[in-house]
């Protein structure tokens, strides 16, 4: 479904934010991606619906390169949901309408197609009852599940999430993480990146550790939290496991 | 103070034959608001454009921008009066110069474009702020859902950089409004160009520049009253744009 | 297209355009400048000194001229000023002070309100631990501005208000009005007396251009040498 094979990515002719990086995700797979801050892990995903330009190698998308000129990348953005950290809800526009927008103005959906859609999954997130109220009249924890339904109003082929639960406070973490676990286990293909662990033991079908802008280790979940291969990536778990 | 003042002067009759000195102000006062508004309505439409393009990642897109900004920036609004109105038709070919120049409402016209196209580059400075202030996963937030970046501003950027703004561009619209004055020495008789003119013919200077400066004032006033209505009416509830 | 204009016009008039008129132009807007930030910054103290009535009176006064067109204000003290001289001086009759002093006291007062805001947007930038610090060290509230506050403040907004002087600049032009021999003034009685609109128009738009670009640029350069320092 994603291959990510020998992406280069620069910032300014001295800064390489991604070297050489090579990896996949199949068909309902989950890919958990982690690492030290600044070790890549947003910019790949973020590379991987050309949200960010790279300069060396190739990204293919359900068959589609996106890396080539000639793609038509809002059409493929559409196919692909996206969660951010800190949510990005469209703060003038209602939840309703923040769920409406795209399915409207990408996929040409009738106004009433798509409200039907967003009150299902608004529905399903839990949260039908506030469908007419702005972003910032809910917390934090019920944004992001309005974001999540936001991406998935476009019967996206597959989902990425970008640390989608570090800008929350504890306690709303859980919420948000529970939707995503729903999700893993209807069988959705996901790229996340995210320090939550438990997410990963519970779903993730392999894990990614990067570090430097490198894909140190890429390994079967049961391998990497059994034995992880590299030093750098033990370092890591025991620091965040150590709590 | 050695001054004869008069203040039912206002109530004597014009020379001319058109009413009292009091309507000659009115007409005055009704001149400025047209060409005010007139004015402002071209400001926003080229400043929304050139702000747009000062905020896309195109390198020849800012500088347009940046140049346009710059060229209306730098010379006193009356020296651009002047070009837009005696030098113009000189440097046109022959039988275009010889039909702007008879043109009826010369000055109104060249005030209203003049006017406006120099506050357009203070409009597109404001937007383009506005903009850039918003944070950036908006924006990729947007394309990820597929939306164009044409989409993406109608939609999304715009409508939240434009309630941002929304104090200074007040503020901008009063300038607008002010500078229609200058359009006195190309012969735009507004208000201020009344007062004048009923200063000249009755020598009742401090009557006649009071009764131009509360009328001034009170156009302050219904703007700012106004303007603030408009605000409260498009806030988002719970999202807090002044910061 | 430039076959019938005469541009050797501008050669003929250079002294006159520079030494007397862009000599006018400058000598106010530095004075203008300098007079404003100065009274700005006395109207910007009282409005941020806790006595109510004052700080409404500044308020006042600042609101009352942004809402005047420039214009406007240029004719008012062109016939008040002579009263002023007047009343001050005490003389029987409205005191003929001539056109630069009428247009210095117009600037100056009508620049001064929109300085006060820039002086005052500055000074209430400064955290509020520093005029406390200073109060703990017993200094007076005089003392706490001059050598803690003010110092600090005008730091910060020095690039703002280099660009209202630019604006200042720009906007003596505005002289015009009252025939005065500002820069402007001065090409257009040549532009006349010639019958070279065009040429001298057009010439006064590229030096106020050049002289507007320079001092912009040289002011942004300012500000990224400042904001590394901080």
């Amino acid at each position: 479904m994603i291959e990510i094979s020998h992406v280069d990515k620069w910032y300014g002719p001295t800064f390489q934010a991604l070297k050489d990086c090579t990896t996949s995700v199949a068909k309902g797979e989950v890919v958990v991606v982690c690492g030290p801050s600044g070790s890549g892990k947003s910019t790949l995903i973020k590379c991987v619906n050309a949200l960010e330009p790279f300069q060396g190698g190739d990204i293919i998308l359900d068959g589609i390169k996106v890396n080539d000129p000639r793609t038509d990348l809002p059409k493929l953005r559409a196919r692909v949901g996206m969660v951010f950290q800190h949510f990005e809800l469209f703060p003038h526009l209602k939840i309703i309408e923040n769920l409406c927008l795209a399915q409207e103005k990408v996929l040409g959906r009738s106004h009433d197609e798509a409200v039907a859609k967003a009150e299902k999954l608004l529905d399903r997130v839990g949260l039908k009852e506030h469908a007419r109220k702005y972003p910032a009249e809910l917390s934090g924890g019920q944004q992001q599940r309005v974001a999540i339904a936001r991406a998935l109003a476009m019967d996206p082929i597959a989902m990425l999430f970008d640390e989608p639960t570090s800008a929350l406070d504890p306690e709303m973490i859980s919420e948000v993480l529970d939707v995503m676990v729903d999700l893993a286990r209807e069988g959705m293909t996901m790229m996340v990146v995210t320090h939550e662990m438990g997410f990963a033991r519970k779903v993730a079908h392999r894990v990614i550790f990067m570090d430097r802008g490198e894909i140190v280790e890429d390994a079967l979940k049961e391998d990497f939290f059994g034995s992880p291969r590299s030093d750098r990536a033990q370092k890591f778990l025991s620091k965040i496991l150590a709590h | 103070m050695s001054y004869n003042w008069n203040w039912s002067i206002f109530f004597e009759p014009a020379p001319g034959g058109t009413g009292t000195y009091f309507d000659m102000l009115l007409r005055g006062l009704w001149l400025t608001i047209q060409t005010g508004v007139c004015a402002w309505i071209i400001a926003l439409a080229f400043g929304s454009v050139i702000g747009v393009l000062r905020t896309l990642p195109s390198k020849t897109a800012y500088w347009i921008g940046f140049a346009y900004v710059e060229f209306f920036r730098n010379m006193p609004l009356l020296v651009q009066l002047f070009l837009w109105f005696f030098v113009l038709p000189e440097l046109l070919p022959r039988s275009w110069g010889l039909w702007l120049k008879q043109i009826p409402d010369a000055p109104f016209y060249t005030a209203a474009i003049g006017i406006g196209l120099f506050m357009s580059a203070r409009v597109a400075v404001q937007l383009a702020a506005g903009i850039a202030s918003l944070p950036r996963g908006q924006k990729q937030a947007a394309t990820a859902l597929g939306l164009t970046t044409f989409q993406a501003y109608r939609y999304i950027l715009l409508p939240i950089a434009f309630r941002i703004i929304m104090p200074p561009l007040t503020s901008e619209f009063l300038n607008t409004i002010k500078n229609t004055a200058v359009a006195i020495t190309i012969g735009l008789i507004e208000l201020t160009g009344q007062a004048r003119s009923m200063q000249e013919f009755s020598f009742q200077v401090f009557e006649a520049f009071t009764a131009a400066t509360v009328m001034y004032l009170l156009i302050n006033i219904v703007v700012v009253v106004g303007m603030r209505f408009l605000e409260r009416s498009l806030a988002i509830p719970g999202y807090i744009t002044g910061k | 297209m430039f076959v019938n204009f005469d541009f050797d016009v501008i050669r003929r008039s250079l002294g006159y355009l520079f030494l007397d008129g862009m000599t006018f132009t400058l000598t106010l807007t530095a004075l203008s400048a300098l007079g404003g930030i100065v009274f700005g910054t006395l109207i910007a103290l009282m409005r941020l000194s806790g006595f109510k009535l004052l700080g409404r009176i500044a308020g006042l006064y600042v609101d009352f001229m942004r809402s005047l067109p420039l214009v406007l204000v240029i004719f008012w003290f062109y016939f008040l000023v002579p009263y002023i001289g007047q009343w001050v001086t005490g003389a029987s009759r409205p005191v003929n002070v001539g056109a630069f002093t009428s247009a210095l006291v117009t600037f100056i007062m009508f620049e001064a309100a929109y300085f006060s805001e820039i002086m005052r947007a500055g000074i209430q930038s400064i955290s509020k631990g520093q005029p406390a610090a200073a109060n703990a060290l017993g200094l007076t509230y005089a003392q706490t501005m001059r050598y803690v506050v003010l110092p600090q403040a005008f730091r910060n907004m020095l690039p703002v208000l280099l660009t209202q002087t630019i604006v200042l600049f720009q906007d003596t032009s505005l002289v015009y009005v009252l025939s005065m021999p500002d820069f402007l003034g001065a090409a257009s009685k040549v532009a006349q007396r010639d019958g070279r609109l065009v040429e001298m128009y057009l010439f006064a738009a590229v030096v106020y251009f050049t002289i507007s670009c320079a001092a912009s640029f040289a002011v942004r350069r300012l500000q990224a040498r400042i904001s590394i320092v901080r």
